[in-house]
């Protein structure tokens, strides 16, 4: 058998072994190369660890936005397919109750940003937890809003199906409408009640104090959803609250 | 280690930015101005997201790496609506073929 070659293999590969606890396995192994106990072993240091997350949440909201993408479009064809049929459709919207959406989620946007901020700063756990229950109440409140205008939609006749009703010109394009409109916002909806779910695991890991400067990945990576979320529905919102508006509010 | 924290500043104001576009889109939606209400509604709702890409998401602090990443996603969206649309908006330009 060869000699390996000393300067390509200078030795055994170290595999650390796949176990959570590695110290109870191999006493005093850390003591060889101390490092923060979050630090995975492939990532060179926590900074080279938050960011492959970051990058990561970032290539998983790349997919999101052709998610969103798809109803976008569909929403172009048949908007380009009949432009005044929308506009009549989009007029029966509540443009009050989207507005008040739109600043109750730039709000929780807010305060999902200071909590990202209080972990990065090392802020005593009840400061990081106070600023996710913000967020929290901000989005259900989102939600109630959302309870209110579907159960306006229903109880108006205004729901794709045997039963809509549409009293304007271009019943066809109001369909459509209301279709995507209840698509769009519903998967928007849904976005919201997975980052609620989201956010209170992240708020029961901040209450037990585990985010500190050093170690605030799960806050920044959680809040980057909850930033995209938002995103999408700063253009829900003019898109279909608003093409409409000038013609009055019903 | 702690990344780039942002001066708590920064965040408020990027919020009342993000308060005061709304109001202008709701404000500009009031009155008829043609196609020019389109125009103006997604350039306020692009202008708004670039803020909280940017500042609330820390692309503006992030490596280059993150910034192709997140770019390339607006991109694709951008050719799935043009060729899309190039399909839908020539049909029928051609006798004989569908419409």
């Amino acid at each position: 058998m060869p000699d390996f070659d000393a300067e390509h293999f200078p030795g055994p590969i170290h595999r650390p072994p796949l176990v959570a606890n590695v110290d109870a396995i191999q006493p005093g192994v850390h003591a060889e190369h101390p490092h923060h106990p979050k630090l995975q072993h492939h990532f060179d240091d926590m900074a080279q660890q938050t960011e492959a997350s970051a990058l990561g949440m970032w290539v998983f909201l790349v997919t999101e936005i052709m998610f969103f993408g798809g109803l976008f479009t569909a929403y172009l064809v048949y908007r380009s397919a009949n432009p005044t049929g929308f506009q009549e459709a989009s007029n029966h919207l509540d443009v009050i109750w989207g507005a008040i959406n739109t600043v109750v989620l730039i709000c929780s946007s807010l305060t999902m940003a200071l909590a990202v901020r209080a972990a990065q700063t090392s802020a005593p756990p009840k400061v990081q937890v106070g600023w996710i229950a913000a967020t929290m109440a901000l989005g259900a409140a989102f939600l109630g809003v959302k309870v209110v205008e579907y159960t306006d939609k229903f109880t108006h006749n205004l729901v794709p199906g045997p039963d809509f009703v549409w009293e304007g010109q271009y019943t066809a394009a109001a369909e459509m409408f209301y279709s995507l409109y209840f698509a769009m916002t519903g998967l928007h909806a849904l976005h919201m009640v997975i980052g609620l779910g989201i956010m209170a695991v992240i708020g029961f890991m901040a209450w037990r104090g585990q985010f500190d400067e050093d170690y605030y990945t799960p806050v920044e990576v959680s809040g980057l959803y909850w930033h995209f979320v938002d995103i999408v529905w700063i253009f829900l919102f003019p898109l279909l609250y608003l093409i409409g508006y000038h013609y009055g509010a019903h | 280690m702690a990344g780039h924290v942002a001066p708590k500043g920064l965040y408020y104001i990027v919020f009342l930015a993000l308060i005061v576009g709304t109001v202008l889109t709701v404000a500009v939606a009031a009155v008829d101005l043609g196609p020019l209400n389109n125009i103006v509604m997604l350039t306020v709702a692009c202008a708004k997201a670039l803020l909280v890409i940017l500042f609330f998401m820390h692309v503006r602090w992030s490596t280059r790496l993150t910034w192709v990443v997140a770019a390339s996603g607006f991109f694709w969206l951008l050719i799935l609506f043009s060729i899309t649309m190039a399909d839908y908006m020539t049909r029928g330009w051609v006798q004989g073929t569908l419409r």
